[in-house]
């Protein structure tokens, strides 16, 4: 079956909107941790298909997905750390009470 | 000769400046002091080695057929701008050189021990010994240069050093005040000093590259002396008001030489420079740094000598200086200023004996007597700073009035320091009278009016200096001393009072013409009595004179005083030079020319400034709320901004 590169595109494009639109609309940090994440694996999938339909030869697009995914892992644990602290200072995991840092 | 003593007679005293400057801080007083004083002893005999080597070897690399020769012991690129404009750093051997390593190396020897009694106490004196070196290193630079860009970038860090010295006692307001006067007024001088030798370099022609000298840059001295001809070509061929582009470029570059060597009208930061320590007054402000001025001329000589109308000048300006300042001495009270005062008077009596030179008249002696004085003035007025340093030392206070009936009490001061005034006044067989001697056969030579104008100031020196001599050994022992008995100075102190008196007692036998001469050929000093009996004759009577009026206290020079009241009071205020200037710089300078300056830039140049802060303010201020600190938004703002260079970059690529 000869699948055309808009078969996948189009579900990243969709991934990548849901992420966007999630990180502006919630208000729980976790929320918006999941959006981030949606956003980035839309990333890798580009990635993956860009480099198997234009360089069917090489796997540096490959490669480059698998490292993403694990710095991606190690995002974010960090995050949730940060989130968690914040937690445990406000007793909230409202992004609109972490404002302080302003002009 | 290699080049590992040259090299090691600038650098040890560079290294020394940087060890005892940046480590001084960290080392005990006795440290520092006995490492600046070995440095230096070492300094010493390498210059020793080197010079009498040069002098006394034979050796047909310095001397050839009774000529001695110039030789660049190295002479590397230090900075290649364009092909012309190349900067050497090099070592020049030849007579004036060898002989000022042998002056400077020798009082910075006796200066850099005696400051060992004489600072014992003070504050900082890690930091005055590193000072020294920098001077010492800077002195030497200058001497050696192999060309004119040399000489004034060491002609800046003598001036650089003898500021840091100036103002040593940074804590007093006058020493403060002194040393930024000597730097800016030398600096100033310095200014005529660049446009000269800019002018000279500008029009000289290049050496040819298969030439003797190999295409040597057009600022190296032994090229531009030894090819007259080819700069008297190249530089007469314009005129500027009236006088050759030569006579312009060389009177421009001895400004520079009038602003060190203190020549009126520029003179006036020497007086104050005595603010400073009183060893560094003896080793800058009267044996080395001040007698630049008279070595540059001398390094200069071949191109003076084209150019006689600048000779003229330089012989104009040394007379009248000399005359006033042997006046303004006769009425000072400060010993040191006396001191400064009779050293510009002795700079200028060199700077005439080269103005008045010819090679025609007597193979031109004027030349070697100059440098001749030049030496034995180094000696004894060092000895006498260093005396008068010994003298404040004991009572405290500069003014001879504090003083008075010292022999007593400080038999060692009293009997060198006489040494010393004997030189000065020219009496035989000190150092002083044979140096003077030749100078005046030289002048009258020339002119009868040199001659004769100098002989009046050589019998004012007579009498000032004695002047001196009996206020503070004779007249009348001052009351103070019960409490406070003077004595003499420890044994650092002593011993270069000592040295330095028996070279004033024997210098003068040296045969100097054999030496150093204008052409580098011998001259065989002899005494011309017709000049030597009348100028010791009025020696004599001068000394009679200050005698009859100063031996014992009296009322004659409170009388004298009285009966010519505005006459004393204008020398004692040194002709209101300083005054003059004070109201050229604050009345016209600064209240006339400065003050539509000032307006300009307060409300142009200043105004343009505000202005852009005022906006920028004005605009950080307006949109400064976008950083809310919600971090949604920041992401909206991101993603609207990348969605429009999306589209846009869209648009571009249709």
């Amino acid at each position: 079956m000869d699948l055309s590169i808009l078969w996948y595109l189009v579900p990243s494009v969709i991934m990548f909107a849901a992420g966007v639109y999630g990180f502006v609309t919630r208000k729980n940090m976790i929320a918006l941790l999941i959006s981030l994440e949606l956003m980035l694996n839309s990333a890798d999938l580009n990635f993956v298909v860009f480099n198997r339909y234009l360089f069917p030869g090489s796997m540096e697009g490959m490669f480059f997905t698998l490292f993403a995914i694990a710095i991606a892992a190690a995002e974010t644990a960090i995050a949730i750390a940060i989130i968690i602290n914040i937690y445990r200072a406000v007793q909230s995991t409202d992004i609109n009470v972490v404002d302080k840092m302003k002009y | 000769m290699g080049i590992t003593l040259p090299v090691l007679i600038l650098a040890l005293p560079f290294a020394m400046f940087l060890i005892l400057g940046i480590g001084g801080v960290k080392m005990p007083r006795k440290l520092a002091g006995i490492l600046g004083i070995c440095a230096n002893g070492a300094l010493l005999a390498i210059s020793y080695i080197v010079a009498l080597t040069y002098f006394f070897s034979g050796e047909t690399a310095y001397i050839i057929d009774g000529v001695r020769q110039q030789l660049q012991l190295f002479d590397v690129t230090w900075m290649a701008f364009t092909d012309r404009l190349v900067v050497n750093i090099g070592f020049l051997l030849d007579p004036i050189s060898a002989m000022m390593l042998i002056v400077i190396t020798t009082i910075s020897f006796m200066v850099h021990l005696y400051s060992w009694g004489y600072m014992e106490h003070e504050p900082g004196f890690q930091r005055y010994y590193a000072f020294l070196s920098l001077f010492t290193f800077s002195m030497l630079g200058l001497v050696v240069a192999t060309n004119i860009f040399q000489m004034y970038i060491f002609w800046e860090l003598v001036g650089v050093s003898s500021y840091l010295l100036i103002g040593f006692f940074y804590k007093l307001p006058s020493a403060v005040s002194a040393s930024k006067k000597a730097f800016i007024v030398t600096r100033f001088a310095d200014l005529f000093m660049l446009i000269g030798i800019l002018v000279l370099s500008y029009y000289v022609a290049e050496t040819p590259a298969d030439g003797p000298l190999g295409g040597a840059s057009a600022f190296n001295f032994i090229m531009l002396n030894n090819n007259s001809v080819n700069v008297l070509e190249s530089t007469l061929c314009g005129t500027f008001m009236g006088g050759s582009i030569l006579s312009w470029a060389m009177v421009f570059i001895f400004v520079g030489g009038m602003g060190k060597s203190a020549m009126l009208p520029l003179h006036i930061w020497l007086p104050d420079a005595m603010e400073g320590p009183t060893p560094v007054s003896a080793l800058i402000h009267a044996a080395t740094m001040v007698v630049a001025g008279v070595y540059l001329v001398a390094r200069f000589f071949p191109l003076y000598l084209i150019a006689e109308g600048s000779l003229l000048f330089i012989t104009v300006v040394g007379a009248i200086t000399a005359f006033y300042a042997a006046v303004v001495a006769c009425c000072q009270i400060d010993i040191k200023r006396i001191l400064a005062f009779s050293t510009i008077s002795q700079i200028a009596f060199m700077m005439v004996s080269l103005g008045v030179t010819r090679p025609e008249l007597h193979e031109g002696m004027g030349y070697m007597a100059s440098m001749f004085h030049l030496f034995t003035h180094a000696m004894f007025k060092a000895l006498l700073f260093l005396g008068a340093g010994a003298l404040i030392h004991a009572v405290h206070s500069n003014n001879y009035t504090a003083m008075g009936g010292m022999r007593k009490y400080m038999p060692i001061t009293h009997w060198t320091f006489l040494i010393g005034c004997l030189a000065i006044a020219g009496i035989p067989p000190f150092s002083g009278f044979f140096s003077k001697d030749e100078m005046l056969t030289a002048m009258y030579a020339n002119s009868p009016l040199w001659g004769a104008w100098m002989t009046m100031v050589a019998a004012l020196t007579a009498f000032y200096m004695f002047r001196m001599y009996f206020l503070v050994f004779w007249w009348e022992e001052n009351p103070h001393y019960k409490e406070h008995t003077p004595h003499d100075a420890p044994w650092q102190m002593s011993i270069p009072l000592i040295f330095l008196a028996a070279v004033s007692c024997l210098a003068g036998f040296l045969p100097f013409g054999e030496f150093v001469t204008w052409n580098r050929e011998p001259y065989h000093i002899h005494l011309d009595m017709s000049v030597a009996i009348p100028s010791i004759c009025v020696a004599v009577v001068a000394i009679a004179f200050a005698a009859w009026l100063y031996a014992r206290k009296n009322d004659k020079p409170a009388k004298m005083k009285a009966a010519m009241p505005a006459l004393w009071e204008a020398a004692h205020r040194r002709f209101y030079w300083d005054e003059i200037y004070m109201f050229i710089t604050h009345k016209i300078i600064f209240n006339g020319v400065c003050r539509g300056i000032a307006w300009f830039d307060r409300h142009v140049i200043d105004g343009t400034m505000d202005g852009l802060a005022a906006v920028t303010q004005y605009t950080s201020a307006k949109i400064k709320g976008l950083q809310s600190g919600n971090v949604q938004a920041y992401v909206l703002w991101y993603f609207i901004g990348a969605v429009i260079l999306a589209a846009i970059t869209w648009i571009c690529l249709l």
